[in-house]
Parts: structure tokens; sequence; C-alpha cells
């Protein structure tokens, strides 16, 4: 069970219209990642791009890391100390034609701003105890923009965008708490979108809602891929299957294949891709 | 047969406290009959506290203790607020995890400590230490408010720590995950949402201060005069129902049972609304 080599990748055809432009706005390249205390590392030697304007999904069994490689494309596992990170993450910078190492980040203040442009939508729908209006203009506050009526803008936008508007234009200003669980979701989705991140990361974004909840969140996960470039953690094969462009299958810490989620879905070179897709294990 | 022996057992326990509550209410009602009588509501505003000639009659009223109490209490709570607030912030947010089990059990030995501990240690260490800094005789309303504060701090501590330790982890991660600081994490997130304990938490403190009897007793002064500073010695009612107890009679007797009738109340209240909010706050 060898690890494909990332050069494998690059054979598949991709023409990108944005000669300029990195064709991947993320790129892990030889990540090795130990949780504080572990004694062994959770991750090994995983490489894995994440490819501008397209959706790429990250599936493979309970435990076996995919979360925990999400986590660390926008270094949230910085909040719990005693990490260690090894290899490199790059990023795009806004521009798109040179990256960066986000590993090499050190101080609070980059690492709020890699937040920022790196967002992060989680399992369990997270409105904070605050109006709807106020959860979307959160972070736009955060971000220190003060001028109110650019804030109401960005705002109605990101509300718009993220399929939410019609139900909560006219109660801006009750609670988020008073929203239904897929409602709360999208809720979660427009406060990241209004910060016009370049990646969002979706981790598991609908396995707590029920299926038409789900299926209005993978929509909207489709739509907003015009204009950010995401990766998602998912239980849920036929989610992958409908919404990536890409997919990477992990098993216990390592990055088994990486490929078109066609090819991954109906011809993986690997036999244990293959096992966990018609489901005889996991 | 088992279960139902058990069943009224427990059952009589439960009425057990109901009925202790009221009985003590009944009790405390009835004999502050004379004199609620004899003074009505100019017991509120009579600031003398003499029996007359023979022990027959005199001029009894509250109000001394109760500004005493109410100051004490307002010291205290000034004091401790804040210094519960920090506490528990740096124990569920800030503090290393290396930290945070010893300092939270020294903070629960804290609160374990005997009140007469405090009022020894209040009385013949910190006491000179007020007087040499803020002037006065050591003993008064500033020293027993201080005292106070340190004694509530750890219990309100600890249950805003509680409080506070129930937020989500996923609610500080996500905002977190928008680019908050800490600082913004704690002021946005935790603090709304550990709010109804955090109010909870403040006013049992709140409960606990206006009944304290014995570490007061060491550091108020016990006399009954207003006070004009803030290091002046006065007096507030446990205090001044502990000292007077063993020698009052009839009248003396009557009211001092309603000082003790005023504070049962709103310590009822109190507690009450602590209730009201904690019940608040696990129904949502």
């Amino acid at each position: 069970m060898s690890t494909q080599p990332l050069s494998q990748f690059e054979t598949t055809k991709e023409t990108t219209e944005e000669t300029t432009k990195q064709k991947d706005v993320m790129r892990v390249e030889s990540l090795t990642y130990t949780y504080p205390g572990a004694p062994k590392p959770s991750l090994h030697a995983i490489d894995l791009p994440i490819r501008r304007n397209k959706i790429t999904a990250l599936i493979g069994p309970s435990g076996c890391g995919k979360s925990t490689l999400l986590r660390a494309m926008n270094r949230i596992h910085d909040l719990y100390p005693g990490n260690h990170y090894e290899g490199r993450i790059l990023l795009a910078t806004p521009e798109g034609r040179e990256m960066e190492d986000i590993l090499e980040i050190k101080k609070e203040n980059d690492l709020i701003r890699l937040r920022q442009r790196v967002g992060m939508i989680f399992q369990k729908p997270t409105p904070f105890p605050m109006t709807i209006f106020e959860n979307v203009a959160y972070g736009l506050k955060l971000s220190g923009m003060k001028n109110k009526s650019d804030i109401e803008e960005r705002v109605v936008t990101a509300l718009q965008g993220s399929a939410i508007w019609k139900e909560t234009k006219d109660r801006l200003h009750e609670s988020a708490m008073g929203l239904s669980g897929g409602q709360q979701q999208r809720l979660c989705i427009a406060r990241a979108v209004a910060l016009k991140p370049e990646v969002l990361l979706f981790d598991e974004p609908t396995s707590a809602l029920d299926p038409i909840s789900t299926g209005a969140i993978e929509e909207l996960i489709a739509e907003l891929k015009k204009e950010v470039s995401i990766a998602i953690v998912t239980h849920n094969m036929q989610q992958a299957s409908r919404l990536s462009d890409y997919t990477a299958f992990m098993y216990i810490g390592d990055l088994i294949e990486y490929n078109k989620t066609s090819k991954i879905f109906l011809n993986p070179d690997q036999k244990l891709t293959e096992d966990y897709i018609t489901g005889r294990f996991g | 047969m088992g279960g139902k022996l058990f069943r009224n057992v427990s059952f009589l326990s439960a009425t057990l406290s109901f009925f202790i509550l009221l009985g003590i209410f009944v009790i405390l009602f009835h004999y502050a009959q004379d004199a609620m009588h004899t003074f009505g509501w100019d017991f509120l505003r009579i600031d003398q506290w003499e029996p007359g000639e023979d022990d027959e009659g005199g001029m009894f009223g509250g109000v001394i203790p109760i500004v005493g109490t109410l100051l004490t209490t307002l010291i205290a709570m000034v004091i401790a607020v804040p210094l519960s607030m920090g506490i528990a912030i740096f124990l569920t947010e800030i503090a290393h995890k290396n930290l945070v089990k010893p300092v939270g059990v020294a903070i629960e030995l804290l609160a374990a400590i005997p009140s007469i501990i405090y009022g020894m240690w209040g009385l013949f260490y910190f006491a000179p230490i007020i007087q040499h800094t803020f002037g006065g005789n050591g003993v008064g309303l500033l020293t027993a408010g201080i005292v106070l504060a340190i004694m509530i701090i750890p219990f309100m501590a600890a249950i805003t720590r509680d409080a506070m330790n129930t937020t989500p982890p996923v609610l500080k991660e996500s905002a977190y995950a928008m680019g908050a600081t800490t600082f913004d994490v704690v002021k946005d997130v935790v603090m709304p949402y550990a709010k109804g304990g955090i109010i909870g938490s403040i006013i049992l403190a709140l409960g606990r201060a206006l009944g304290e009897t014995m570490a007061v007793a060491f550091l108020i002064g016990s006399v009954l005069k207003f006070p004009s500073k803030i290091t002046d010695p006065t007096t507030s009612i446990p205090v001044l129902l502990a000292n007077n107890f063993s020698e009052a009679q009839d009248l003396e007797l009557s009211s001092m049972y309603l000082l003790a009738l005023l504070l049962f109340v709103v310590s009822f209240i109190i507690i009450s609304l602590a209730k009201f909010y904690f019940l608040g706050r696990s129904a949502k």
C-alpha cells in the first residue's frame, strides 16, 4: 500500500483558462502531522493538491485522518498547543502567482488572516449567540471593517449567495438560534462566504442534517465553486460522487489514491479504494 | 412492598424540606408580630436599637444593619465579580491545561474554608493592612467587604467556570476559524453562551454575602452607627442578631425576628432568581 507519487496526479488533462494563476490554490506536500502528546503521527507524508474553483472531496473510513488533514489547512489545530507538523502546506497568494507555506506562519495576527482566507464550516451548525445579521457581520467586523453600509451590503450579498436570503430577510435582527438546522448551516456558510475567502473547508457539513437540508447545502456548495475553491470531508459516498470534481481516498493516516472523481468511483487504481467504494469495508 | 416503602420515605424526605422552609417562615413571621405592630414601616427608618428601662419596650429599628448589610455586600460584589470572571476566563480559555487542574482544585478548596478562619485571618492580619493603607480603625465596612469578596470569589469563579465550560468547543473553533482572537471569542461567544450560568453564580454569591455572619462579625466593628466613610465601622443584620440574641427579650427579641424575616425574604427572593436563571439555562 504505497502512496502514489505526486507526478501521477499531474497527468490528468486539465486546461487552465487562467494561465497566469497557479492551477492549485493549495498544495499539501509530504505533510506529517502529530497530535499533542500522541506517540505516532496521525498523517503520514500526505500530498494533495486543491484545484482552483473545483471541489475536492476527502473520503475514507472514520479515523482515517481526513478531518485532521482538513483542520491542518487553516491551522485550527494550533488552538491546542503541542502539535507537530512536518512538510509544507502551500497556499497561493491572493494574486495567485506564487505560493507561500502556511506552516511557516508564527504570529497570531498572520494566523488570523490565514483563517479569514481559508474559511471552515463544521459538522454541526454553529450559529453564534447573536442575531442573524450579526452572525454574518461578525467576521467582517473582526477583519476591521467599520463602515456600516459596506458591512450591510456584504451581509446581504453573502446571505443571497448562500441561498438563505429569502428565509431571513424579514428576521435579520432575530436570534440565529431560532433557525432550523439546515438554515443555521447555510447561515454559517454565508458567514464564511462574507469574508470572501479563497478556500472553504467543509468538515462533513451535512452529516447532522435531514435529506432536504442536505440537498440545499449540496446545491449551494456546487454553486459556490464559481467563487471559491472547496475541500469537503464527507462520509457520504454519494455526496462525494455527486458533488466533487476530485476525490482523495484516505486510510489510517495515508492518502491512498487521489484522482478525478469519475476515475476514483468508476475505475480506481488501488484495490483498497475499490473495496471502500464498493462498501466491502469501512 | 419494598418499593412502596422506599417511595414513601423519599416522598417524606422531599416534602420535609418544604415544610422546614415554611415552618421557619411562619415562626419568624409569628414572633415578629409584636415588633411589626409596635413600629410598622417605621422599623425601616428607626436608627436606634435601645431597650427601654427595666427591659420594658424600647426603640428598635433596622435601618443601620440593613444599610450595613447592603453596603458590605455591594463592596464585596464590586470586587468579586470582575475577579471571578477573570479567574473563570483564565481557567477556561487561556491557561495551559497542566495549570487548569491545580488552580481549579485550589479554588474549590478555598471555597471550603470555614468562614471563621477568614474572619480570624481578616481581623489579625488583614485589618491592620487596611488601617495602614486607608486609615480608620482597621475594622469597618471596607475590611468586611474585601474579606467577604475573598470568601465569595472561589464560589463564584467555580460556578462561572463550569458555565463557561459548557460552551461547545466547535462553537469556539468556528469563531477562531473566522479570525477571532481569544478576547473576541470570550467576549462574543463564551460570555453570551454562559450568560445564564454567570448571572446565576453572581446571584448565589450575593445571597451568600448577604447572610454571612461569622467573618463579618469579626470585621465590621459591630457599632450601631451609620458609616460616614468607607473605613467606618457599622453593623449588619446577621451580626446584630448574633451579638444580641443571648440577652434579648420581649420587644427586642421580636424586633430581631423581624430583622431576620427581612433577611430571610431578601435571600429567598435572590435564591429564587438564581434558580430561575439556572432553570432557564437548562431548559434551552
